[in-house]
This record gives structure tokens, C-alpha cells and sequence, in this order.
């Protein structure tokens, strides 16, 4: 009965420890700037990158550089939400491709994609193309991978007694292997989210034109520290809060299958 | 209880009568229900590795409204006997026809499956599951939810339509699952071993309430089990299988009317036909193993060349 409270109170407990860490970071790190002599050119006093930060924010001077990275992380993901849900249903309906292909991706997932952006900036320019470019192949292998894995192994027992029952081609894919393939996929999805946020941001600080990534390293080239963090602050924190939006619409997607 | 006890004083004479026919081993029935011609099915090709001969030359009919158990060795062909039944395998060679019409596919609105892991969906309650059944058997969408609640409730389990299935206990969940091949009203249910996962004494209750349940409806039954008790209590006919490749060795006829009581169990006939089985099963098993013991022989005659 106790158990809902119970609950809570270990939540609660365990924000406060989340909490605290974080308190103690930033007590340490205004410390260092203002006790322990810390040079401001490599770590600037963390009460100034929080007036940078609110000036950054005031002048929405963000605007841009924040549109034109969340475009890039958009369409790469979109792109590679269809073409690996699409590739990675059609490679699951034969054990013969999924023999073939389910290795060749896992392989190529495991290399470090980022070393090629010389190559798709030679492709694709210093534009958004390339961070596009680059988005995609990287978001592109866990989704594919984990559609693989949810439409490759489907309980067979649910979709013979789906068959025996009498259910047609698109009731067996609405009703049977959708939802019993759907949290894997949910998943890859999630993580595919994750790994384009990085490679779009990542490859923006290597060579660009602009975007957040390109505004951060601009102003470490010109020894704006204060503004540079309040930068690398404001970049988390839409790191964060677009990361809880996805896992809270994975959460929903999995209850309503 | 009344309603039972209705169908089971008009159900009896018509047994008894049908019983006497059925004297034969393997005899050819009128107006079967199902009716298996020499139906020989192989898994994989000759000389693959995965080449195996699950049944041969099988052939059997099966009365309207018999329940019919196959019991033999494991990996003998019953649940092969039974999918090819259903049209979810289709035979290497032979043919199965349904009343009239030849098997080429699953037929949902004749027969109903049971598998021996539930089948049941776990992303959806059991009431849902329900629905979910007849929404693919085609019934109209005003009729789903009352045949739903009728058939929870004639397996006892209406107050449990929201849980999911992994709410239920295991022998709930097969209650469920029977609640589900219940409610699309086919004739014909094939039960592939549907309790075999539960206790002995689960099982038995459960098999008891089939007996009431197929005396109210008349449907014919097709019972695949390993137990030899569970198949002379609830069967009126029992096929027993020999060792791979599956053939039907013979029947024996269990003439006790339905719904069968717990005090048939301790009856001298019971222990007469349990022993007889037992008898033609224990020679199958013995042969089965040695099938499956061969593979190593061959491996201690080339340990023998090598030295
Ligand atoms: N999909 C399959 N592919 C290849 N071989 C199979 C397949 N299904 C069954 N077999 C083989 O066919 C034989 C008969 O299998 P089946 O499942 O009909 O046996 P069973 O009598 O139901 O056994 P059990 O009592 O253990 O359930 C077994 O030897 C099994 O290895
Ligand atoms: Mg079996």
C-alpha cells in the first residue's frame, strides 16, 4: 500500500543527489576561478558566463546559428527515421538478407563515421549539406539495426495464431508486428536521435559555416571564454530538454502500441 | 449446471450409437468432420541437414463432435499432424479435407488453434485479445464485445478482461486462450498440448471443465497431450503415434459419456485403458530413443577405427 510513496521518496532522494552533484560542480568550478588563481582564459568565473548567457539570450542573438542546427538535426533524422525503418522492415522479412545485412550494419556501426567528414565535405561543401550528409549515415545504422531486430524476431506462436485466426497481410503488420516490434524500434530511434545530435554539432565544430557547433569554436579562436561557455551552458541545455521530449514520446509510444 | 446436464441426455445416445461404428482402428468414418489421406510431411530437402521425416503415410477421420487425443513420443509429428490439420503446414504429400472442402490454408471460420504457450498478445488486455480474434475471423464489430464477455465468462475469467496477459497465472492464460478460440464458434478446435505446461492438478481441473464444456457444444476436438491420464479422461477416441517418422499406430475408444467425473479417475476401466496405452506407448518411446542415441553409436564405432 505504502509502495506509491515509497516510490516518490526514492525519487525524491535520488533528484537530490543528481542535484547536489551539480552544486558542487559549480562550487567547485567558482572556486577554482576565484580562490585557486585558475587562469580566466582557460576557465572563466562562472557568475560571468551566466551574464554572458543572459546577454546571449536577451539579444536573441542564438536565433540563427539555433535554426540552422536544428534543421540539420531534423531533416537527417527524418531521413534516416524513413529510409532505415523502411530498409530495415524489408531486410527483416527474409532470414536470408537479414544473414547478410544484420552483420554488414553492425560492422559499420562500430566504426567511427566522423573520421569521413573531410570526405563529405568535399561531397557536400561546408554548408548544412554535409552535416546533413553526415547526420544521416551516422543516425541511419541504429535505427536500421533495431528495425531489424524488432520485425526479426517476432514471437512466430503470435503470428501463427494471428494467421490461424484469420487475419490478413495488414492486420498481421497493424496488429501483430508492429506492436511486438514497436519499443526495439523505439529505442533505435531514441539512440539514432542521439548519435545525429552529436555527429550535427561535432562536425559543425570541425568545418563549417555556421550553426551552434561553429558559433562555440568562433569565439574559442577569439578568447571569448565567458561567452564560449555560456554557449557550450545554453547547447546542453537544448541537448536536454530535446532528449526528455524524445524519451517521454518513446514512453507514450510504447504504452499506446 | 442444468443447461449440462440438458445437453449431456441429448448428446449421450448419439455418442453411443457413433461409438459402436467406430469399432475399427483407423476405419473410414461418414460424414467425418476432418478426414487426413495419407499425409506424409518432410521438413528441408533430402541430405540437408535439417532433412527430417516427420510423418508418414497418415490417415485418419475424425467424427463430428469427438474429442480425439494424439499422444506418443516426443517428436513423433503430432503437432505436425495437427498444423497440417489446420491448414498451417501444408503437406508433402496427402491431402485434408474439412467437412467437404480440401485444406489449402488456415480456415477460421471452421477451426480454432490452442497452442501450448498461450499465443495470447501481451501488449493487449484479454478482453482485447478477444476483440482482436474476431476482428481477424471477420465477425461484425456489433457482435465482438457481447461474444467476448459470453466466452470469459464461460471459462470463469470475466473479471479478469483488463488484465494483460502477463498479469494471469499459467493456467489462466490458457483459460484465456480458450476463451479466445471460444468466442469465434468454429466447430473444429485443435489443441496442441494446451496444458501441458501446467501442474497436475491444474491440468486435471481444467480438463474437467473441457468435458462439461464439450458436452454443452458439441464441437469436435483434436487433443494433442503427453499424458497419459489426461488423454483417457477427456478423450473418446485416443490415436497413438509410433517413433518418427509418425505414423498412427492404433486407436483405442474410450466409451464414457461426457461431462466425465473426478470418480471416473479412480475406476477400474480408467486403470484398464491407462495400462493399455501405456503398453503400446512404452514400446514407441523406447524405439524413440534409440533413434536419437544413434548419432553416438556412430561416434563410438569411429572412435574404435581410429585406435
Ligand atoms: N519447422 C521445422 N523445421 C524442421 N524440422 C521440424 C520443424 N518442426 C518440427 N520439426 C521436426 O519434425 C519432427 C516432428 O515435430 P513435431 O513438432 O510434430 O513433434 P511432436 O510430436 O509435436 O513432438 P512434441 O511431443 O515434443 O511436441 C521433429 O523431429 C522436429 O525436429
Ligand atoms: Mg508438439
Amino acid at each position: 500500500m505504502s509502495s506509491p510513496r515509497r516510490k516518490f521518496k526514492d525519487r525524491f532522494a535520488s533528484r537530490l543527489v543528481q542535484v547536489g552533484f551539480l552544486v558542487v560542480v559549480l562550487l567547485l568550478w567558482y572556486l577554482a576561478t576565484t580562490r585557486w588563481g585558475v587562469n580566466k582564459l582557460l576557465l572563466p568565473n562562472p557568475l560571468n558566463v551566466w551574464d554572458q548567457l543572459a546577454d546571449v539570450i536577451r539579444k536573441g542573438e542564438y536565433l540563427n546559428d539555433l535554426r540552422i542546427t536544428l534543421t540539420e538535426l531534423a531533416v537527417a533524422f527524418v531521413i534516416s527515421t524513413v529510409s532505415g525503418t523502411l530498409l530495415g522492415y524489408a531486410i527483416s522479412r527474409s532470414p536470408y538478407l537479414i544473414k547478410v545485412f544484420e552483420p554488414l550494419f553492425a560492422g559499420i556501426y562500430s566504426i567511427p563515421i566522423i573520421l569521413f567528414l573531410p570526405l563529405y565535405v568535399l561531397f557536400f561543401g561546408l554548408g548544412p549539406a554535409s552535416k546533413i550528409a553526415l547526420g544521416t549515415t551516422i543516425s541511419f545504422f541504429p535505427v536500421v539495426l533495431s528495425t531489424i531486430a524488432g520485425f526479426g524476431n517476432v514471437d512466430k506462436v503470435l503470428v501463427t495464431a494471428a494467421r490461424s485466426m484469420g487475419a490478413s497481410d495488414y492486420q498481421l503488420f497493424r496488429f501483430v508486428l508492429v506492436p511486438a516490434a514497436l519499443p526495439v524500434i523505439l529505442s533505435g530511434l531514441r539512440m539514432g536521435f542521439t548519435v545525429a545530435l552529436l555527429s550535427v554539432i561535432g562536425s559543425e565544430t570541425i568545418a563549417s559555416l555556421a550553426g551552434l557547433g561553429h558559433r562555440i569554436v568562433n569565439l574559442a579562436e577569439n578568447m571569448d571564454m565567458a561567452r564560449m561557455f555560456a554557449y557550450i551552458v545554453f547547447v546542453i541545455a537544448i541537448a536536454a530538454s530535446l532528449n526528455t521530449v524524445v524519451s517521454v514520446l518513446e514512453a507514450r509510444g510504447r504504452r499506446q502500441r | 449446471m442444468d443447461g449440462a446436464a440438458a445437453a449431456f441426455s441429448v448428446i449421450l445416445p448419439d455418442r453411443a450409437l457413433r461409438i459402436e461404428n467406430l469399432g475399427m482402428t483407423q476405419a473410414a468414418i461418414p460424414d467425418a468432420a476432418i478426414r487426413v489421406r495419407n499425409v506424409s510431411h518432410q521438413f528441408g530437402e533430402v541430405g540437408e541437414a535439417r532433412h527430417v521425416r516427420a510423418l508418414l503415410n497418415t490417415s485418419l477421420d475424425i467424427a463430428r463432435g469427438e474429442l480425439l487425443c494424439l499422444i506418443g513420443p516426443s517428436g513423433c509429428g503430432k503437432s505436425t499432424l495437427l498444423n497440417v490439420m489446420g491448414g498451417l503446414f501444408t503437406p508433402t504429400t496427402g491431402a485434408v479435407t474439412v467437412g467437404t472442402t480440401p485444406v489449402h490454408g488456415p480456415m477460421p471460420h471452421d477451426i480454432a488453434f490452442i497452442f501450448q504457450e498461450s499465443a495470447l498478445f501481451p501488449w493487449n488486455t484479454i478482453f482485447e485479445n478477444m476483440i482482436l480474434g474476431m476482428t481477424f475471423q471477420g465477425v461484425p464489430k456489433s457482435e465482438r464485445e457481447d461474444r467476448a464477455r459470453r466466452a470469459l465468462e464461460a471459462v470463469g475469467l470475466d473479471e479478469f478482461a483488463a488484465h494483460y496477459p502477463s498479469q494471469l497465472s499459467g493456467g489462466m492464460r490458457q483459460r484465456a486462450a480458450l476463451a479466445r478460440a471460444l468466442s469465434l464458434e468454429t466447430q473444429i478446435l485443435l489443441m496442441d498440448e494446451p496444458f501441458g505446461a501446467l501442474d497436475e492438478q491444474t491440468r486435471m481441473v481444467l480438463g474437467e471443465d473441457l468435458s462439461v464444456l464439450l458436452s454443452r457444444s458439441k464441437k469436435t476436438i483434436v487433443f494433442v497431450t503427453h499424458s497419459l491420464g489426461e488423454a483417457v479422461f477427456l478423450a473418446d477416441r485416443v490415436a497413438v503415434f509410433s517413433a518418427r517418422p509418425g505414423t498412427i499406430k492404433e486407436v483405442i475408444t474410450v466409451d464414457e459419456p461426457h461431462p466425465r467425473k473426478p470418480e471416473f479417475m479412480t475406476s477400474a476401466k480408467f486403470h484398464r485403458l491407462r495400462d493399455q496405452l501405456y503398453g503400446l506407448l512404452h514400446e514407441e518411446i523406447r524405439k524413440s530413443m534409440s533413434q536419437s542415441a544413434k548419432p553416438k553409436r556412430a561416434y563410438e564405432d569411429q572412435a574404435k577405427g581410429d585406435s
